[in-house]
């Protein structure tokens, strides 16, 4: 039962995220690209803000799956990192956070480029 | 449709604005909702799959990003992640699968432009202004942060 819980916890704050997307496509003309830049950067500021947390900790993959979650791991990161080492962590907090991401998303598209033939359109 | 063609800038974004608002808003709203809560859904199984086996939980958060990762790219090459696209909307853009998908989508179709200038040049196209945006705002608020740090 708890799990069931957990599990519509996430459901509704990763549905919920994506709403606010849909509105902003729909409301505003914004590209996709435009709005996966916002998330990304709003998520950086909200984690800073102490306001991501909270939502990570209610809504778990929720919130972490959205691209909004990497922003919070490059906040998280940045933070943990000036904690444990000062200023350099600045530099290398947040990259070293996402670095998995970053790397599964260069050689699983770089493979899957490979691999798939160009549709024409 | 002669007329159709010779349409004025104007009177063209009339129609597209028309159009527009005729698209029913409120079923973008719900298949946003329900295919982006299903997709965190999954990957929160993936998480919960990896703890059980006795994974730390950011380790299992990390496999999890990788997994769906691939699962996006891998919908992408065989072109199944556009035709979720066209009813999910921002349900697919905005989870992580929907960055894979935006790396993945232009690699494609620039491939027969060459591999370094084209696959490789192109796959960041969309990706690389979320990370320009996303790794400078965060070295910002770490130096915010360190700034706070030292004077507290």
């Amino acid at each position: 039962m708890d799990m069931i819980i957990e599990l519509l916890k996430v459901f509704v704050t990763g549905g919920l995220i994506c709403v606010i997307g849909q509105i902003l496509i729909d409301k505003t003309k914004l590209t996709p690209a435009r709005i996966l830049v916002i998330f990304v950067t709003l998520g950086v500021v909200f984690t800073f803000l102490g306001i991501y947390a909270p939502i990570v900790e209610f809504g778990k993959s929720g919130a972490t799956v959205p691209i909004s979650g990497f922003g919070y791991s490059l906040a998280k990161g940045v933070m943990q990192e000036v904690d444990q080492i000062g200023f350099l962590g600045i530099f290398t907090g947040g990259v070293k956070a996402c670095s998995a991401g970053i790397s599964a998303a260069i050689i699983f598209g770089f493979l899957a480029a490979l691999f798939a033939k160009p549709t024409i359109k | 449709m002669d007329k159709d063609i010779n349409m004025t800038d104007k009177e063209y974004s009339d129609y597209v604005d028309k159009k527009a608002t005729n698209s029913p808003m409120l079923k973008h709203i719900i298949m946003a909702f329900l295919v982006g809560g299903f997709i965190c859904v999954i990957g929160q199984l993936i998480t919960n799959t990896f703890m059980h086996f006795g994974v730390p939980k950011d380790s299992a958060t990390t496999i999890t990003t990788i997994i769906l990762i691939f699962i996006g790219a891998f919908l992408t090459s065989i072109n199944v992640y556009s035709k979720i696209g066209k009813f999910a909307g921002a349900g697919s853009t905005i989870p992580i699968t929907g960055f894979s998908n935006s790396v993945v989508a232009p690699a494609i179709e620039f491939k027969t432009e060459g591999y370094v200038l084209g696959l490789g040049a192109n796959m960041f196209k969309i990706a690389g202004p979320v990370l320009v945006y996303g790794i400078t705002s965060s070295v910002i608020i770490g130096f915010i942060y360190w700034l706070i740090k030292l004077f507290l």
